[in-house]
């Protein structure tokens, strides 16, 4: 019978491993049902789907900007040359089966890898997750977010069509920006002076493949364990304390939904893939240092570092016989280094501010803590505002504006709107908070009109998640009493041999 | 074991078949796995129609319909399964605070400050040298992480390949002849030998038809109202902000847009920066025409082209 089977293996497990005890605490695993806890999830998953479809593309993609003549299927190339790197992108695109659907779905999955990220982090930030004693992990996810970033850039310069080409070529002037190292450390990555010696290709490969998935692992092993060993945060509500977790076990529940939720979320980045089109690469054409495509945008998580570039007033400093290209240098290098270094150190700057020094394993309500949600607000308007400013271009087209005027606006707008931004959330929180019941999920009431006219209201029935019918929380049992078939009444309960 | 052997008292209570929180979330189960069933089978289907997909076609979409069509019912089955048919709760667990005993905290500090700290004082000389040691390890291991990964800039920063009379050529390597533009036209052109070089692309514009430039029409900085040919000017076409090609000729405002962060230049007065973040006017190379009526430079570039970068005066 399988139940001893499984007792004789995990006895075996137990005596080798001494697993039993750990195992089960891990399998009662208690996990508080929250829609927004799902976000990190989705993260995950798409980084499982980077894993899986990386793999598949890098068994086609050769990292060489080697000239080769095309001949492949894809005719307009045909006879032209082009790099390797460029030829088995287009090659896996076209020659290999299911090659564009893995190609296309690895692109969406960073684009929503990144996207739920930078949710994910809104998530925790305004419901003050950070705090005492998630600092580390806090510190861990804006890492990840940098690392994916970067890896990002590294795997869209990868096929080296005339798009990453011409980030590639931005990225060598940013790095050459950089005052007294710049130029070294730039004909040092690349081998020369741009465009290098082809090295740079092979480089950004490994980086891509190896070195930056390495590191994200490690910290995304991290990030679990420490979620682990600290627990869920839960928002409140009821028999829920700074003292117990509340919700559904790992076993089986947790476990069904979570996989169930990999499978659509994989689901949904192969649709993507192959139904969405994403960096037709094979339109833009080999990348030549003298040409450029127009009204191309970067990849979304880019985008905030090409609009800081774009509102930027030129201010090159020149003086004793040096250059500082400010212009590149303020946005490109020191705007991404003070934002991050800003998140890095949040949690810090919040708890000095606060002198709270206590545990928080309840979360808060946005409206809670306005002076938080408004610095948060006002950050991601900052962000928002630079982000858009990355089309200043369309939209000019768009609204049928001058490129001056867009460009003004957006040069304003960084400053100013993020001081309102804030002043409405700080706002908006207090009103709601002296609303009484807001947020709170009411109950129904069913208006009757009698015969005589006369109308009489009642309570609807209870729903779960009303808090009416709520049960108090127990623990997980050890085992459950086994009752005959006939009168057991639930379907799918787990049975636990004694 | 058998079903009548004692049960050992486990760790926490056992509860009853019948307990609510052993029950599922649906309030009709049969109904909840009828739906479950339907969505794994369409899964198990979509994966089988995959497969199908995979062998008689080569379509990116039916294969992201059927996979992705798969995983998202058998996804949704099993999600629904774990909301609706399996135990809810709300279960509960401990916590507990993770620090420890005041005498834990108390011995760790001891052993490293006392233990740690007699030794390290009673041979100050040992740690230093090996603080130095280790030092001296994490800088020389610098140079062949860094050194070792390419030349340094040298003069590259500051040279092109464009000499005195240079020849200009398409970028097939024809020569360019003063006939070969209309009014209004451009051209990308690099020095004869250098085709597709990206420190030496030159945008060759013709603005004007015959002669030397009017004065009016074009107004060149003090000391280069000679560097234009027969309505022909030239400037390096490596922006000046991040080293875009500067590709983009706008005849009527007599403008080259970069498109990269939208910087303009000004052609007709030394291609000045007149919007956008860049910094510099484009270089401009001094043109002129050989017997053959073929274009050749008059000199090389008088300053770095491109990005700006620290050595640059
Ligand atoms: C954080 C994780 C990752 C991110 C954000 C990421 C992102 C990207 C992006 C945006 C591209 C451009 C795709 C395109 O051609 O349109 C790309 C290409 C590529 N990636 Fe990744 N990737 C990640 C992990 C991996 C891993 C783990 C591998 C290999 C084991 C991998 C292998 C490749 C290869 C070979 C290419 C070039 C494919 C081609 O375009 O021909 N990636 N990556
Ligand atoms: S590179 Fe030309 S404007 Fe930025």
């Amino acid at each position: 019978m399988i139940d001893k089977t499984i007792d004789r293996s995990l006895r075996w497990l137990d005596d080798r491993l001494g697993i039993a005890k750990g195992g089960r605490t891990f399998l009662d695993k208690i996990f508080p049902d929250h829609w927004s806890f799902m976000l990190g999830e989705i993260a995950l998953y798409s980084f499982v789907v980077l894993l899986a479809t990386g793999v598949f593309v890098s068994l086609y993609y050769i990292p060489s900007a080697h000239e080769i003549v095309y001949h492949g299927s894809y005719i307009p190339l045909r006879g032209q040359r082009v790099s390797e790197a460029y030829a088995s992108s287009v090659g896996l695109s076209f020659d290999v089966k299911s090659g564009l659907l893995m190609r296309q779905a690895h692109h969406w999955a960073a684009n929503i890898f990144l996207g739920s990220i930078a949710v994910h982090m809104a998530r925790v930030f305004f419901t003050g997750a950070f705090r005492k004693p998630r600092e580390f992990n806090w510190i861990v996810g804006v890492s990840m977010l940098i690392l994916g970033i970067v890896n990002g850039f590294l795997g869209y310069s990868l096929p080296d069509d005339l798009v990453s080409g011409t980030g590639i070529r931005i990225a060598y002037s940013i790095i050459e920006s950089i005052p007294l190292v710049g130029s070294y450390l730039g004909t040092f990555l690349f081998g020369g002076n741009y465009p290098g010696n082809g090295i740079i290709i092979p480089r950004f490969y490994i980086l891509h493949v190896l070195i930056v998935p390495l590191l994200i692992i490690g910290l995304l092993a991290a990030h679990l364990g420490l979620l682990v060993k600290q627990k869920h945060t839960q928002f409140g509500g009821k028999g829920k304390t700074e003292h117990n977790v509340v919700g559904t076990p790992m076993f089986p529940t947790f476990i069904a939904k979570t996989t169930g939720f990999l499978f659509m979320t994989t689901a949904v980045l192969f649709l993507l893939g192959g139904l969405a089109q994403i960096n037709p690469i094979w339109q833009f054409g080999q990348y030549q240092p003298y040409q450029i495509s127009y009204a191309v945008q970067p990849d979304w998580y880019m985008g905030w570092l090409d609009g800081a570039l774009r509102i930027m007033p030129s201010w090159e400093w020149v003086g004793w016989g040096h250059t500082i290209a400010l212009e590149v240098f303020l946005p490109a290098v020191i705007f991404p280094g003070l934002i991050f270094n800003i998140f890095i150190v949040w949690p810090f700057i919040e708890s000095r501010h606060t002198k709270d020094l206590a545990y928080h394993n309840l979360l808060d309500r946005p409206r809670d803590r306005p002076l938080r949600t408004a610095v948060g607000v006002a950050m991601l308007t900052l962000l928002f505002m630079v982000f858009f400013a990355s089309s200043d271009d369309v939209l000019a087209n768009f609204f049928q504006v001058p490129l001056v005027a867009v460009l003004w606006f957006f040069r304003i707008a960084v400053v100013i709107a993020p001081v309102i931004a804030a002043v409405v959330a700080y706002k908006i929180c207090n009103e709601m908070r002296a609303a009484e019941g807001v947020g709170k999920r009411k109950r129904p009431q069913i208006v009757t009109r009698s015969s005589t006219g006369e109308y009489s209201t009642t309570d609807a029935e209870p729903r779960p998640g009303d808090g009416v019918e709520e049960l108090d929380a127990i623990p997980v049992p050890t085992y459950i009493d086994l009752v005959p078939p006939e009168l057991a009444t639930g379907v799918g309960v787990r049975r636990v041999m004694r | 074991m058998s079903d009548d052997a004692p049960r050992l008292e486990g760790p926490l209570p056992p509860a009853a078949l019948d307990d609510p929180h052993l029950q599922p979330y649906a309030k009709h189960p049969e109904r909840a796995q009828a739906v479950a069933a339907v969505a794994m089978v369409v899964g198990f289907l979509g994966f089988i129609g995959f497969g199908v997909a995979y062998w008689v076609g080569d379509s990116a979409q039916w294969e992201a319909v059927t996979l992705g069509g798969g995983l998202l019912a058998l996804g949704f089955g099993v999600t629904a399964w774990g909301k609706y048919l399996m135990p809810q709760g709300p279960f509960e667990e401990e916590r507990h605070e993770f620090h420890s005993t005041e005498a834990e905290r108390e011995a760790m500090t001891a052993a490293v400050t006392e233990r740690g700290g007699m030794v390290l004082r009673r041979r100050k000389l040992l740690g230093g040298l090996f603080a130095l040691g280790s030092t001296a390890m994490g800088i020389v291991l610098l140079f062949p992480l860094l050194r070792s990964l390419g030349p340094k800039p040298g003069n590259t920063l500051f040279e092109t390949n464009w000499t005195k009379n240079s020849q200009l050529v398409t970028v097939d390597g024809r020569p360019i002849h003063v006939d070969d533009l209309a009014v209004g036209g451009v051209l990308t052109v690099f020095p004869r030998g250098y085709t597709g070089s990206s420190q030496d692309q030159v945008i060759l514009i013709r603005l004007a038809q015959l002669g030397p430039l009017d004065p009016p029409l074009v107004i060149n900085p003090p000391g280069r109202t000679d560097w234009g040919v027969q309505g022909y000017v030239a400037y390096s076409k490596m922006c000046t902000h991040l080293g875009c090609p500067v590709g983009l000729y706008q005849e009527q405002t007599q403008q080259l847009v970069c498109p990269c962060h939208q910087s303009i230049f000004n052609v007709l007065s030394g291609a000045i920066p007149e919007f956008g973040p860049a910094p510099r006017p484009l270089p401009q190379l001094p043109l002129t025409a050989d017997s053959a009526g073929n274009l050749r430079s008059q000199s090389g570039f008088n300053q770095a082209v491109g990005p700006g970068f620290w050595e640059r005066p």
